[in-house]
């Protein structure tokens, strides 16, 4: 690499730590990172993360690659999905895994968790319309369960139905006899997630150390 | 309030009564020059040789010493059960507290009869006999990804908080005694040194006692827990070493002491933990072959969680890490190689034991302050101790978490760091060992003790009670008590799973990046050596849950069975089936034989093992109802979960009682459809009787598509809304008879030749007019009939005769209906059931 263009993706890498809230270090580390599984190309594609050997032991790695080209994740409005994405984009999808400032402020823990809840929702609603249902929500607990080799099938069917009645239930509260469950909505996500401790615990932590080369993984 | 005031009261008196008689006899028989032998001569008469066979003796000596330990058990437990009929007390007051109290009392009382303290804490008993098992406890009840994942801050505390706890308090102690704030005292720095070990531990059993109660949220909760835990290892090894310093003299202790006090630490600490993973990898192995002996099972957690901390013991490891450690292994590894009673036995046998120990402890605790021959009292050393412990104490943990803060992801606040600075609750571990010290090397021996007891006192009272409000004031983040739902089980782990990809993916290097590759790991060997093959299969954590959640509907289920009379009542009173089934015999003849009687003796249905994969009660209902035979049962499991699986809407397992009104209607609906289905085409002459276990995929779908216009038109013909309430039940029908299973369904119509059989040769046919609605209702249901066939059979019947029919129906089959497993609290038909659904076409439009 040249002076200039290293001068240059110093510039861009302080306006992404400016957006993303990752620290130069961390940047600079992921980015290693990214041409290491992108062999030194501008994008990343699927193959080359289906590729990582580490994954392979990871029952929702499919829903986890997808989401790094979720356009919901890259960016608020857009629904779809995209072949190839950038280091800036893998950044962003990166962000969601930050761990909540210390001297968070309330509304912005609320608001923090929402967006890392939704991005925990995006993955399991596969079709973007904003509902989880039962056919998203079983293909994500079979393939959650797909390692546990030991389930049958229709365990797993049985197991997804079961957690759904469960959601409805909850969410729901008294349903009327005619009533139609359609599936999970973000609302009801939020409601039934509500103990789980999201701010404080989705999180990566991102060395400021270099660990591409220590790892023997692609 | 106050008659069952009294009742209590009364009873404890009683309780006190026995004991303290049983106390005399004890205190009497410490000094053997009191009682020559009177006892045995009043029991038994006048008979000193023995010229008959005496028919029975008095024998109080042979039993005294069980009887006694017996008692006290007894007397401890009758306390606590005292205490806990009191919530408004125990609001209030932790339960240690108040034990504490007792022991007071139990204490004066034994006191003003025997003029001496007869009964005491013996450290023998204390470590030998009451700790154990409390220790296990906590170990087997550990949560060991928590403890794992906090496990660099509890260590941090543990070992770092609790040697500057001994080091401070000893130094501070030997500063003032310096300055001359104590008086004259024969100590040293060493000795100083020694007691600030032994009391600087934060006390297990006082903990866990307190917070247990107080239900602070989980990080929080195993900081402290697990520190408490670590530090008694910590603790015993500093007391031993400073014991060995005080016998060598100050003269003697150079700098290869030090560090071999240092070495000696580290292998007294991990050695102890090897020695518990050793007996905990010996659990496992024998717990593989225990498939045929169930019942020993229990018995070697205990036995070799008991070993496990007497070799450590002997070894002069740490046993309570030993201990510990064994039973963090057990609950891992060796829980699935058991069988569920099993499993249970150990759980409620641990905490039967380690709550008896727990209670012993603090009532003795409390009964041992009650003699004056261990009080001493020196005012400025209390008190130093009192605030050197309490200053200290907050020092260490800020000055800690502090330093940890610098590496958590997660930090820890400064409510939580109040919360665990004041949560460093003394107990009886220090109790223990300051009887351990030997009078002649500590002349104070006796200041150290009442010390201690007092900081015990002071902790376990003061800090106890107030730790509930200090929590509620500062708004602690408390732990959600909720029951654990399924989806968000399986939205845990999904998040799990997530984490680590994404530190694969971003290439760090992470704690679930270490977590994963240990459970791969785990997977790969440890699983395999430890555990038996089919315990491997039934260890998936969602599994289980939803195993035990299925358990739990069966069980209610079979209790709301009960409730409505037996369960072999409900099975014989399905009359209805039987009309309409018996006159179909002729249509059906051709059709293979595959059910059995319909009158299946509950027990044996009970005794039927159920898959665990499809607790839905659906199929053990169907089997109850239908059959035994295997086949036939094969057969309707398969094409019952089918169709209940394939539901989209979820209107049922809601606590209210009305819902289950449709529930019922969906079983009923259900089952009569299947059984049902040909006979309908057959007496209305419509096409295709017996061709119904033929029903290809093809027909569902040609089906489906033409089916919605016909079912609006049918609803707009009743123009009666009650025909919406099971649109889902009847979309997840469709989407069943969508599937290749579709042929079961149709095999459900099978079912018939057996009723017929039976049916026509005692009853004679049923009134016509009756039977139609059914019929129809069946028919309507079915996916597989063609909508045109249904409105034609609609037709004769107006809605009012549904109305009619179906709070019969409800009484019929409500109890056979394998929905009813989800909810107790069904209702009979007390309400006007809205007929079956009619709407096929319509459910398969909103899923599809």
């Amino acid at each position: 690499m040249g002076a200039s263009q290293s001068a240059r993706t110093e510039h861009e890498f302080k306006d992404l730590a400016d957006r993303t809230g990752f620290s130069l270090e961390q940047i600079n580390n992921l980015n290693k990172r990214f041409r290491q599984l992108s062999s030194n190309k501008e994008t990343l594609s699927r193959e080359d993360l289906a590729s990582i050997p580490d994954l392979d032991n990871n029952p929702i790695r499919l829903q986890i690659i997808n989401a790094f080209f979720d356009k919901r994740n890259l960016s608020q409005s857009e629904v779809g999905i995209v072949q190839e994405i950038g280091f800036e984009e893998f950044l962003m999808v990166l962000t969601h895994f930050q761990p909540a400032a210390m001297d968070i402020t309330e509304d912005n823990r609320e608001k923090l968790r929402r967006t890392k809840l939704r991005f925990l929702f995006n993955m399991h609603d596969t079709d973007g319309n904003g509902i989880i249902t039962l056919e998203e929500y079983r293909q994500a607990v079979e393939e959650l369960l797909s390692k546990a080799g030991t389930i049958a099938p229709e365990t797993v069917k049985a197991i997804a139905d079961a957690a759904m009645l469960d959601v409805a239930s909850t969410t729901r509260g008294k349903m009327e006899p005619d009533e139609f469950y359609e599936g999970i909505t973000f609302e009801h996500f939020l409601q039934i997630l509500k103990t789980l401790d999201i701010e404080t615990t989705m999180h990566v932590r991102f060395l400021n150390l270099d660990t591409a080369n220590m790892r023997c993984g692609k | 309030m106050s008659g069952l005031w009294h009742g209590k009261i009364l009873m404890l008196m009683v309780v006190l009564t026995v004991s303290r008689h049983s106390l005399a006899f004890q205190a009497r028989n410490a000094n053997p020059s009191n009682q020559p032998g009177t006892n045995a001569s009043t029991g038994n008469g006048t008979e000193n040789t023995i010229t008959t066979l005496p028919i029975v003796t008095w024998k109080w000596h042979h039993t005294e010493g069980p009887y006694l330990v017996a008692l006290w058990v007894l007397v401890s437990w009758i306390c606590k059960l005292v205490f806990q009929l009191n919530p408004a007390l125990t609001n209030v007051f932790p339960e240690s507290g108040l034990l504490i109290c007792i022991g007071w009392v139990l204490g004066g009382i034994i006191y003003g009869a025997d003029k001496v303290q007869t009964f005491r804490l013996q450290p023998f008993t204390f470590f030998y006999y009451l700790l154990p098992p409390i220790v296990l406890d906590a170990g087997y009840s550990m949560p060991n990804k928590q403890f794992m994942g906090n496990l660099g801050a509890i260590l941090v505390h543990a070992v770092i908080g609790t040697v500057w706890n001994a080091a401070s308090l000893g130094l501070g102690l030997w500063g003032c005694w310096l300055g001359g704030a104590m008086g004259h005292l024969n100590t040293g720095l060493l000795q100083l040194l020694l007691f600030g070990s032994l009391i600087a531990a934060v006390d297990p059993v006082a903990v866990i006692a307190v917070f247990e109660e107080v239900h602070v949220n989980e990080v929080l909760y195993i900081i402290v827990f697990g520190e408490s835990l670590l530090n008694d290892g910590v603790t015993v090894v500093l007391f031993n070493v400073f014991d060995a310093f005080v016998s060598l003299g100050g003269p003697a202790i150079n700098a290869v002491e030090i560090i071999k006090g240092i070495i000696s630490f580290f292998v007294v600490a991990f050695g102890g933990s090897l020695v518990g993973i050793a007996f905990g990898i010996l659990i496992s192995l024998l717990t593989r072959l225990t498939k045929k002996t169930p019942t020993i099972e229990p018995g070697f957690i205990f036995v070799f969680g008991y070993l496990s901390y007497l070799t450590a013991e002997f070894l002069s490891l740490s046993a309570i890490l030993s201990c510990t450690f064994c039973g963090v292994f057990c609950q891992k590894y060796v829980n699935t190689n058991m069988s569920e009673k099993s499993v249970n036995t150990v759980r409620t046998t641990m905490k039967v034991f380690a709550n008896g120990s727990e209670t012993v402890i603090f009532v003795f605790l409390g009964i041992s302050a009650i003699d004056p021959s261990i009080w001493v009292w020196n005012t400025g050393f209390i008190l130093l101790t009192l605030l050197f412990i309490f200053v200290f104490r907050f020092m260490g943990v800020f000055v800690l978490t502090w330093i940890l803060n610098q590496y958590r992801l997660v930090p820890l606040g400064l409510i939580e760091q109040l919360v665990m600075g004041y949560g460093g609750l003394r107990g009886a571990v220090a109790y223990g060992l300051v009887f351990l010290l030997d009078e002649n090397k500590y002349k104070e021996k006796n200041l150290m003790i009442s010390t201690t007891l007092l900081v015990v006192y002071f902790t376990v009272m003061l800090q106890g009670i107030t730790m509930k409000p200090l929590v509620n004031w500062l708004k602690v983040k408390r732990a959600t008590t909720d029951e654990a739902m399924l989806a968000e089980k399986i939205m845990n782990r999904t998040f799990d799973h997530m984490l680590v990809a994404i530190e694969d993916i971003s290439g760090q290097i992470g704690h679930n990046y270490l977590w994963d590759k240990w459970h791969n790991f785990e997977e790969k060997w440890l699983f395999r050596i430890l555990m038996n093959p089919t315990a491997r299969k039934s260890r998936d954590y969602i599994f289980n849950i939803f195993h035990q959640l299925n358990l739990k509907d069966a069980m209610s289920y079979v209790q709301e069975g009960e409730r409505r009379g037996s369960l072999a009542f409900v099975r014989n009173d399905s009359k209805a089936d039987v009309d309409f089934n018996k006159q179909f015999d002729t249509d059906f003849t051709d059709m293979p034989d595959i059910m059995g009687p319909d009158h299946i003796p509950v027990p044996f249905v009970l005794r039927d093992s159920v898959p665990s994969v499809s607790l839905n009660m659906h199929e053990q209902d169907q089997k109850m109802r239908e059959s035994e035979d295997f086949n036939a049962h094969h057969l309707l499991q398969q094409h019952l979960y089918k169709g209940r699986k394939q539901r989209h809407t979820y209107s049922r397992k809601q606590p209210v009682v009305n819902r289950d009104e449709d529930e019922v209607q969906e079983i009923f609906q259900r089952t009569m459809r299947s059984r049902l289905e040909s006979f309908k085409s057959a007496k209305m002459g419509v096409a295709q009787p017996k061709k119904i276990t033929k029903h290809s995929k093809k027909d569902q779908t040609e089906k489906m598509s033409n089916g919605k216009p016909a079912d609006d038109s049918k609803i707009h013909s009743y123009g009666d809304e009650d025909f919406e309430f099971s649109e889902g039940d009847s979309a997840g029908d469709a989407a069943g008879g969508s599937f290749p299973m579709a042929a079961y369904k149709g095999g459900a119509g099978i079912v018939n030749p057996a009723y017929m059989a039976e049916m026509d040769s005692n009853e004679p046919m049923p009134p016509m007019p009756q039977i139609p609605p059914w019929l129809a209702e069946a028919g309507e249901d079915s996916s597989n009939v063609a909508p045109s066939q249904r409105a034609q059979l609609r037709l004769p019947w107006t809605p009012t005769n549904l109305r009619r029919l179906a709070p019969l129906r409800l009484s019929t089959h409500s109890n056979d209906s394998f929905l009813l497993a989800d909810s107790p609290a069904t209702q009979e038909g007390t309400e006007p059931q809205p007929p079956l659904p009619l709407q096929d076409g319509r459910g398969r439009g909103t899923h599809m």
